[in-house]
C-alpha cells in the first residue's frame, strides 16, 4: 500500500486563532454560574494531617465550600489501569509528598478562592521523609515494555567485559525534572443530573473519561470529556491527576460548574515529573573499537504508592551491535509524588549515559567518536535480531557530519579556541522506538466535495488540525483546504493517548485507511456523491502479528558546538546540527518545529533543568519558573535540523516512525561531549553547571 | 464577612472603555481575562516569570499579572485582541504563522504583544538583539529560532 508522497510545508490552519488570541484552552472556558476552586497543598512531604481549622476560610466573603478529608464525598482513588497513578482525593489524613492536596476551597471568584485557601490552617504530624536513594526501599520491577528486567550480570557478559582490550565503567546521573508546559493543568467540571461534562487540559480525553468513571463508579457513557487546545503537555497531561476528580467532586457538592486551575508552584506537586536516575554503564571494546560487551544497570526514584520505571536501558538494548549485553533496572521508593513519562522517557536519560560512555570509550581507544559508532553499526535490531522497517542512520551521520564540518575537528580537549573562548565539538546518536496504538476515524464527504475528518485526539502543538487533513487530502487527491478536522472530544471516534511519538502513526494510519475507503466508495458510486454525503467509519486496530515482523525505530545524529568561557566556565551551545530518520514527513514546517523543539529540550536537559529538594524535609526548593531553569530565547542557538529522506512503506499506513521525541534522545550527551572536548572535564551528572566544571 | 468590597473600575482596553466591578486585589491579568472576558492574554505563572500575560500599557510591554487593575484607570491597555487591524493580521502575527513561531500556541499572545512593542522600542534589529529582548517570554515548545525569524522579517523596513 502506498500513498502519494506528502511533506508539503503547510502553515498551521489554527495559526490565525493562535496568533490573535481566539484559540480557546481549558482555562478560557467560562460556564454560567461557574465557581472557582483553589487547591491547598501540603507543606510537609511525609506524615499526616492532625487538624484543619477552616472556620476563617468558610466565613470569608464569597467562599462556598472548603472540602477536606473530613467532608469530601467518598470516591475511589485507587488505580484502574496499570499506568494510572494513585490519586489523592481527600479520602484520608495521610500525606505522602510535598504539595499533596489537603483541601480545596471553592468561591464565587478566583480572588475569593485564593484568599480562602490562604485562610485554611492545617496542622501536621511530620515524619522523616525518605529522600536518600541509597537507603530507600528497593523495588524490583518484573518487566518493562514486555522485557524482563531482572537480568543481572550473567556468567557470559561479565568475563567478556573483564577480558576486553579497553573498557569504561562509570556512573551517570540525571536529575528530577518537571515538565512545566506553559498552560498549567486545569479542569472545568459540570454535572447535569448524573451526567458529567469535563473540559480538561489533557493528552487523552478518553483516558480522563475512563479514570473519572472509576473514581465516581459511573458508566463512561455518562461522562463527556472535551479537550480544547492544549497549551503544551510533554507527558505530564497523559493521565488524569488528582485535580481532575477534585474539580468534579467540588462541582457535585456545590451543584455548580467548577473551574480548578493548578498554579505554577503546584505544578511541582501532584502532576508528575521525570524521575532522577543513577545509571552504572560499562562497555568493553577490542583495540579496533568493536564492542564486546555492555552492562547497563539503572535505578530511578519512585513514590510510596506507585511503581514507575524510567526505561533507561531501552537505549542501550536497541542500538549497537554488541555480542554480550545485560541490563537491569530497579526502583527506589522515596517520599515524593509519582514520577511519570516526560518527553522521550528512557531514551533521553539512558541516551545521556550510553552516548557519554561511547565518547569516553572513543577517547580511551583514540578513535574518532563518529567512527566508533560506525564500527558498531547494527543493520538489525541487536536485541531481537529483527530487520528494521527502515533504518537510515548512516545517512543521518553522514549528512549531519558534513553540514557540521566534523572532519575539521581536532581531537584533543582544549585544542580549539575562538575569540578567547574554549570551543568544543561533540556528537551523539539518537534512537527511539516507534509505537502505535488503535485509533478510529470518521470521514465524511459532502456533495460539494468538502470533507470532514473527525478523530477524538487532541492538539498540543503537534499540528493535528493541519497535518491529518493533509494526509487525507493526499489519499483523496484533493486540496487539503477542502478537509476540515474535528478533534478534542470523547463524542468523536476514539484515539489513543497522544504520547510516545505515536499519534501520527496511530491517528495518521486511521486517517489513511478512512480516506482510502472513502476513495474506493466514491469510485464504486461512479464518482457521484449521494445527497446525504458519504461517511466512512474506520477502526484501525494494530495488527500484533504484523507489528512483530519488523523492528520499528527512529534514529538520528546530533552534532553540538559549545563555547566555554575559560574564566567564568559559563557554557553556551553556539551551533547545533542534527539529522533524523523518522520515516515519512507529513508536513515539513510543523515537523521542523517539533525537531527543533526536541533539540531545545535536549540542550535544556544538558545545561539547565533540575528540581532541587531539601533532603531534610523532602520539600521542593525551586518550584517557580524563576528558580527551575528552562531556556529563554537568548540561551538557544538556531539548531539546523535535517529530516533524511525515508519513504518507509513497511512501518504503518501513514509511513511515520514518530518525531516528537527522537531528537531529544542522546542530545544532552552531544552537549556534554562537546563540553568535555572544550574543557577536558567529563561531567557525568546533569545539568552541567559552572560548579561541575571548576 | 471578611474581604474587600468590589467597586467600579473603568479600563480602556484596545481603545474601548469598559467598566468592571472588581475588588482592589484583582490583577490586571485577571481583570482582562475573567472580568472583561478577553481570554487571549494567558496566565502561565501568575508570578511575573514567564511573560505569557504580556500586554502593552501606554505602548510599554509589561507582565499584567504583576500589577493591580485599578492602578490603570487612565491608561491605554493593548491586548492580543487589539493587535490585528480588523480582519488583517498585523505583520508580526502573519510572520509568526509563516515561520511557524509557535506550536501549542499558549505563550504566543504574549510573544506577539512583546514583539510588537519591542519593534516599536527601536532596537537595532539583529538576531542577537531580538533573542535578548524577547527573553522575558518563555516558550516551552522550543520555538525560539522561529520566533526570531518571524520578528526579523516583520521588523524589516518596508
Amino acid at each position: 500500500m502506498s500513498i502519494p508522497v506528502i511533506g508539503a510545508s503547510r502553515s498551521r490552519v489554527d495559526g490565525p486563532d493562535k496568533v490573535t488570541g481566539a484559540a480557546k484552552y481549558t482555562c478560557d472556558r467560562e460556564l454560567p454560574g461557574m465557581l472557582h476552586a483553589v487547591v491547598v497543598p501540603s507543606t510537609i512531604a511525609y506524615g499526616r494531617v492532625v487538624s484543619i481549622d477552616d472556620s476563617e476560610a468558610r466565613s470569608a466573603q464569597g467562599v462556598v465550600l472548603v472540602m477536606t478529608h473530613r467532608n469530601a464525598p467518598v470516591v475511589d482513588e485507587n488505580k484502574v489501569g496499570a499506568q494510572d497513578a494513585k490519586l489523592f482525593l481527600l479520602q484520608s489524613d495521610a500525606v505522602e509528598f510535598d504539595r499533596q492536596p489537603v483541601a480545596v476551597v471553592v468561591a464565587r471568584t478566583f480572588e475569593q478562592a485564593v484568599y480562602g485557601a490562604d485562610l485554611v490552617r492545617v496542622a501536621y504530624e511530620t515524619r522523616a521523609p525518605q529522600m536518600d536513594l541509597d537507603a530507600a526501599e528497593v523495588v524490583e520491577p518484573q518487566q518493562m515494555l514486555g522485557v524482563d528486567l531482572r537480568l543481572r550480570y550473567s556468567q557470559k557478559e561479565k568475563p567478556a567485559l573483564d577480558g576486553a582490550h579497553t573498557k569504561i565503567a562509570q556512573l551517570y546521573r540525571t536529575p528530577t525534572e518537571h515538565h512545566n508546559p506553559m498552560e498549567t493543568h486545569g479542569t472545568v467540571a459540570a454535572w447535569d443530573g448524573d451526567t458529567l461534562t469535563v473540559y480538561d487540559s489533557t493528552q487523552w480525553a478518553f483516558g480522563v473519561r475512563t479514570r473519572l468513571a472509576g473514581v465516581f463508579k459511573i458508566d463512561p457513557s455518562k461522562i463527556r470529556v472535551i479537550a480544547p487546545f492544549v497549551g503544551g503537555a510533554f507527558g505530564s497531561k497523559g493521565t488524569a491527576w488528582s485535580h481532575v476528580p477534585l474539580a468534579a467532586m467540588a462541582a457535585r457538592v456545590t451543584g455548580k460548574p467548577v473551574k480548578l486551575l493548578v498554579t505554577r508552584p503546584q505544578m511541582f506537586g501532584w502532576v508528575g515529573h521525570r524521575p532522577q536516575t543513577e545509571q552504572h554503564f560499562s562497555a568493553g571494546a577490542s583495540a579496533d573499537g568493536t564492542l564486546v560487551a555492555m552492562l547497563h544497570d539503572a535505578r530511578n526514584e519512585t513514590s510510596l504508592s506507585d511503581d514507575f520505571v524510567e526505561p533507561c536501558t531501552v537505549f542501550s538494548r536497541d542500538l549497537y551491535a554488541v555480542p554480550h549485553y545485560t541490563m537491569h533496572q530497579e526502583l527506589r521508593r522515596l517520599s515524593i509524588s509519582k514520577p511519570t513519562y516526560q518527553r522521550a522517557p528512557g531514551e533521553s536519560t539512558g541516551g545521556f549515559a550510553v552516548e557519554s560512555a561511547m565518547d569516553e570509550l572513543a577517547y580511551a581507544l583514540a578513535i574518532d567518536p563518529l567512527e566508533l559508532r560506525l564500527r558498531n553499526y547494527s543493520e538489525v535490531n541487536p536485541n531481537n535480531g529483527k530487520e528494521y522497517t527502515s533504518k537510515k542512520l548512516r545517512e543521518c551521520y553522514a549528512q549531519a557530519a558534513e553540514r557540521f564540518g566534523w572532519s575539521k575537528r581536532t581531537a584533543t580537549p582544549r585544542s580549539m579556541q575562538r575569540n578567547g573562548m574554549l570551543v568544543g565539538w561533540g556528537m551523539a546518536t539518537a534512537s527511539r522506538g516507534t509505537h502505535r496504538g488503535d485509533s478510529s476515524a470518521r470521514i465524511t464527504m459532502q456533495t460539494d466535495g468538502s470533507v470532514v475528518l473527525a478523530v477524538g485526539t487532541i492538539e498540543q502543538g503537534t499540528g493535528s488540525p493541519t497535518v491529518y487533513p493533509q494526509l487525507a487530502a493526499a489519499v483523496l487527491g484533493i486540496s487539503a483546504d477542502l478537509v476540515r478536522f474535528e478533534w478534542g472530544d470523547t463524542n468523536l471516534p476514539t484515539a489513543p493517548l497522544a504520547a510516545g511519538s505515536q499519534t501520527a502513526a496511530s491517528v495518521g494510519s486511521a486517517t489513511v485507511l478512512a480516506a482510502q475507503a472513502l476513495r474506493d466508495r466514491l469510485a464504486s458510486l461512479g464518482g457521484k456523491i449521494p445527497a446525504e454525503g458519504i461517511t466512512i467509519d474506520i477502526n484501525a486496530k494494530v495488527d500484533e502479528s504484523e507489528e512483530e515482523r519488523y523492528a520499528q525505530q527512529a534514529f538520528g545524529a546530533h552534532f553540538a558546538e559549545v563555547e566555554v568561557d575559560p574564566d567564568l566556565l559559563h557554557v553556551r551551545v553556539t551551533r547545533f546540527v542534527g539529522a533524523y530518520d523518522v520515516g515519512r514527513v507529513l508536513n515539513a514546517k510543523t515537523a521542523g518545529s517539533q525537531l527543533v523543539g526536541s533539540v531545545v529540550w535536549g540542550i535544556s536537559m544538558a545545561l539547565y533543568e533540575k528540581t532541587r529538594f531539601d533532603l531534610r524535609t523532602g520539600r521542593i526548593m525551586n518550584a517557580t519558573l524563576a528558580d527551575y531553569l528552562v531556556p529563554t530565547n537568548a540561551d538557544i542557538p538556531n539548531p539546523d535540523v535535517i529530516a533524511v529522506e525515508d519513504d518507509d512503506e513497511r512501518v504503518n499506513p501513514a509511513g511515520v516512525r514518530g518525531m516528537g521525541e527522537v531528537a531529544m534522545c542522546g542530545c544532552a550527551a552531544a552537549v556534554a561531549n562537546a563540553v568535555y572536548h572544550a574543557t577536558g572535564v567529563r561531567v557525568r551528572e546533569l545539568p552541567i553547571t559552572v560548579e561541575a566544571l571548576l | 464577612m471578611k474581604g474587600p468590597q468590589a467597586t467600579a473600575v473603568t479600563l480602556t482596553i484596545n481603545a474601548v472603555p469598559r467598566t468592571l466591578t472588581i475588588e482592589p486585589r484583582v490583577t490586571l491579568l485577571d481583570a482582562i481575562r475573567d472580568y472583561a472576558g478577553l481570554t487571549g492574554t494567558k496566565k502561565g505563572c501568575d508570578q511575573g516569570t514567564c511573560g505569557a500575560c504580556t500586554v502593552m500599557v501606554n505602548g510599554r510591554r509589561i507582565d499584567s499579572c504583576l500589577t493591580l487593575a485599578m492602578m490603570h484607570e487612565s491608561d491605554a491597555i493593548t491586548t492580543i485582541e487589539g493587535i490585528a487591524r480588523g480582519e488583517t493580521l498585523q505583520p508580526v502575527q502573519a510572520a509568526f504563522i509563516e515561520h511557524d513561531g509557535f506550536q501549542c500556541g499558549f505563550c504566543t499572545p504574549g510573544q506577539i504583544v512583546s514583539a510588537v512593542a519591542m519593534l516599536a522600542e527601536g532596537h537595532a534589529l539583529s538576531e542577537d538583539t531580538v533573542r535578548t529582548q524577547m527573553s522575558g517570554n518563555i516558550c516551552r515548545c522550543g520555538c525560539y529560532p522561529h520566533i526570531v525569524d518571524a520578528i526579523l522579517e516583520a521588523g524589516k523596513p518596508a
